[in-house]
């Protein structure tokens, strides 16, 4: 097994609040292993991408991380100057986001956007970098003769495919993509996640892929982290995952997903009952036991921790 | 994007023929131009001769036309009071305006840019909110009251600066300028700054919230994930996504800047267009009132052409015809 290139130790991530303060992140490890695809998935407030923003560095104020240890291949990351913070911004960690029509600057040529991110990070001159931008596009299957075009002038599969791109400028060891096809047409999001996946493969880049999509957790990601209102419910390998889900939540929402194969449209589609709590009321004892079918007495009462075999659910605890 | 400078420079003739058309009827009737240039002595005989000379029986269209030919040759006709071509009044007068115009402009957008930025970065700094606080006082006073509180802290009690007057100037061809001389500059520096104070906090107070608003944009966050630097997110990607509504606002407060130099003109005996306005309108000195009418109207129309070629210089979707602002 391979040393793990960002370890994330027992985070916690505190916003100030009128009446107390809000945990959007409470207590969550893990690990991402070099060149693997590791997805987040769960509902929306689950805490996905505030954990993808925590990594990089860029929770909106005034939260904070309040306790734990974010490692990228044995440096602390989590409380560094913003100075310190954009030597690995783009350069070690960069990160796609959600909608790629408001990813880029309008007002800016994609060409400009690309040279201008790797004269940042990489020790090359603007002949060095105009190439190196053109081969990154080329990369992505946009034709380099659009260098000095507009974002405006692309569709929104190009755009992210654009913003990929910049994503992978610097030669960065880490991506986090959040919710990287969630804004786009169906059609499109198959050939950005493969695109996504080749690239990563060939360069040897980690992913984290946040998403809501087991469909997607399923075509693209070699291991999954199941988020619930904060705190992880579940991690495991994709393929086991999938086939044989422990905690509830997660046999919950991959009984939500639909299914539709040639000839076999299934019409009934599951529903969690109840909807994620809000931060400011979260349940006590297991987050999820509103909204549990198998809740025991006990589940109410105390708070189950994430064992050895990946699951956070006292149905599985011994004794 | 030829089209669109060719449409808009005829929309701006269509609107300048307006304004012309506003100010020959002004010429034209307010008042009877003949009992104004002959007084109340003249024969009929005279009377008939200047009608004719002037052209007042021909039909309405042909004068309006006859007006617009000789405006465009820059021939007002002569001023009631003096008998002095206005043209040649405004000559003289406007290098002196214009340059007041333009340094208390530059002022406003200097200042009032970085102001603005500084603000909204870092909002929560003490210096920023006195910066705000203070920005109350510009939009809230007059500006003939702030011309005499500059006047009396910095030319009565303090004497460091002239409280009226160009100073000395020096002559360029045709051109006045007193930004050659000490003097000259000394005596800009306070109505410069009375001119300029409520628009520097106007433009001020718009980029904050302009940034403010840039500033939670997804490109920013973005460009922050990419690891470039505070400064290159602030000014190579925020700043420049402001920059439309600040010009809009900064170029119809450019027009503004003139018309409202007639008080500033007044307070600092300026010997601007605004003060010979001021004059003319107490004399209803009915040439020189529409002369003046129709050169603001061209300033007007003037900066706002330049406005719109801004927007297609800085902006590449309206350049492409696209003009909603979609995901901006």
């Amino acid at each position: 097994m391979t040393d793990p290139i960002l370890s994330v130790r027992n985070l916690r991530v505190v916003f100030p609040h009128r009446h107390g303060e809000l945990v959007p992140i409470d207590d969550i490890s893990f690990d991402v292993k070099k060149g693997e695809i590791i997805g987040f998935v769960g509902e929306s407030g689950a805490g996905k991408s505030m954990t993808g923003a925590a990594i990089i560095g860029l929770i909106d104020p005034p939260g904070y991380i309040e306790r734990g240890e974010i490692w990228l291949d044995n440096e602390r990351i989590d409380q560094l100057d913003v100075r310190a913070a954009n030597r690995i911004r783009g350069r070690r960690i960069s990160m796609v986001f959600q909608d790629p029509l408001t990813s880029l600057n309008p007002l800016r040529t994609i060409g400009d956007q690309l040279v201008e991110t790797i004269l940042t990070h990489l020790p090359v001159n603007a002949n060095e970098a105009k190439r190196k931008a053109m081969a990154g596009l080329e990369e992505v299957d946009i034709d380099p003769g659009r260098f000095n075009a507009y974002p405006h002038e692309f569709s929104g599969g190009m755009r992210q495919r654009v913003v990929i791109a910049l994503a992978l400028s610097a030669g960065p060891e880490l991506i986090i993509a959040d919710e990287p096809t969630t804004a786009l047409d169906v059609s499109v999001q198959a050939q950005v996640l493969d695109l996504l996946k080749k690239l990563c493969r060939e360069h040897g880049t980690s992913v984290i892929l946040i998403t809501h999509d087991m469909g997607v957790i399923a075509e693209t990601t070699d291991r999954v982290a199941v988020l619930y209102a904060g705190r992880l419910a579940e991690v495991g390998n994709t393929h086991e995952l999938l086939r044989r889900p422990q905690h509830p939540y997660t046999r919950g929402l991959i009984a939500s997903t639909p299914a539709v194969e040639y000839g076999d449209i299934s019409t009934e589609l599951f529903q969690i009952s109840g909807t994620m709590p809000r931060l400011d009321a979260l349940p006590s004892g297991c987050a999820f036991h509103p909204r549990c079918e198998q809740a025991l007495d006990y589940c109410a009462s105390h708070r189950p921790e994430l064992q050895q075999d990946g699951v956070a659910c006292w149905l599985y605890a011994d004794g | 994007m030829l089209l669109i400078i060719l449409r808009r420079l005829g929309q701006s003739v269509f609107v300048l023929f307006l304004v012309a058309f506003v100010s020959f009827m002004m010429f034209r009737y307010v008042g009877n131009p003949v009992d104004n240039l002959l007084g109340q002595e003249a024969t009929v005989e005279q009377r008939e001769a200047l009608i004719e000379a002037l052209g007042l029986n021909d039909p309405l269209h042909v004068q309006y036309l006859d007006f617009v030919t000789r405006a465009v040759q820059f021939d007002f006709g002569n001023s009631y009071r003096g008998a002095l071509p206005v043209a040649d009044m405004i000559l003289e007068r406007l290098p002196a305006t214009l340059e007041l115009a333009m340094v208390s402009a530059l002022f406003a957008m200097f200042f009032g840019v970085i102001a603005g930025v500084y603000t909204a970065i870092f909002r929560n700094r003490f210096l920023a909110n006195v910066i705000m606080s203070s920005s109350l006082i510009g939009v809230s006073l007059p500006t003939f009251l702030i011309g005499v509180l500059l006047i009396w802290l910095f030319a009565v009690e303090l004497g460091w600066l002239p409280s009226f007057g160009r100073g000395e100037t020096v002559q360029i061809g045709f051109w006045t300028t007193s930004l050659l001389t000490v003097s000259g500059l000394k005596s800009l520096v306070l109505p410069a700054i009375t001119l300029g104070l409520y628009q520097m906090t106007l433009i001020m107070r718009l980029v904050r919230a302009e940034m403010l608003e840039i500033l939670r944009q997804d490109f920013i966050r973005f460009a922050r994930a990419r690891g470039l630097p505070e400064h290159v997110v602030y000014f190579g990607h925020a700043l420049k996504n402001t920059l439309i509504p600040v010009i809009t606002v900064a170029g119809l407060q450019l027009g503004s800047i003139v018309a409202f130099a007639i008080i500033t003109e007044t307070v600092f005996q300026w010997p601007g267009v605004g003060l010979m306005f001021i004059n003319a309108v107490f004399f209803v000195d009915i040439p020189v009132m529409s002369a003046y009418l129709l050169l603001v109207g061209t300033l007007f129309v003037a900066i706002n052409l330049i406005v719109d070629l801004l927007y297609l210089a800085i902006d590449p979707r309206i350049r492409d015809g696209q003009l909603k602002r979609q995901n901006t």
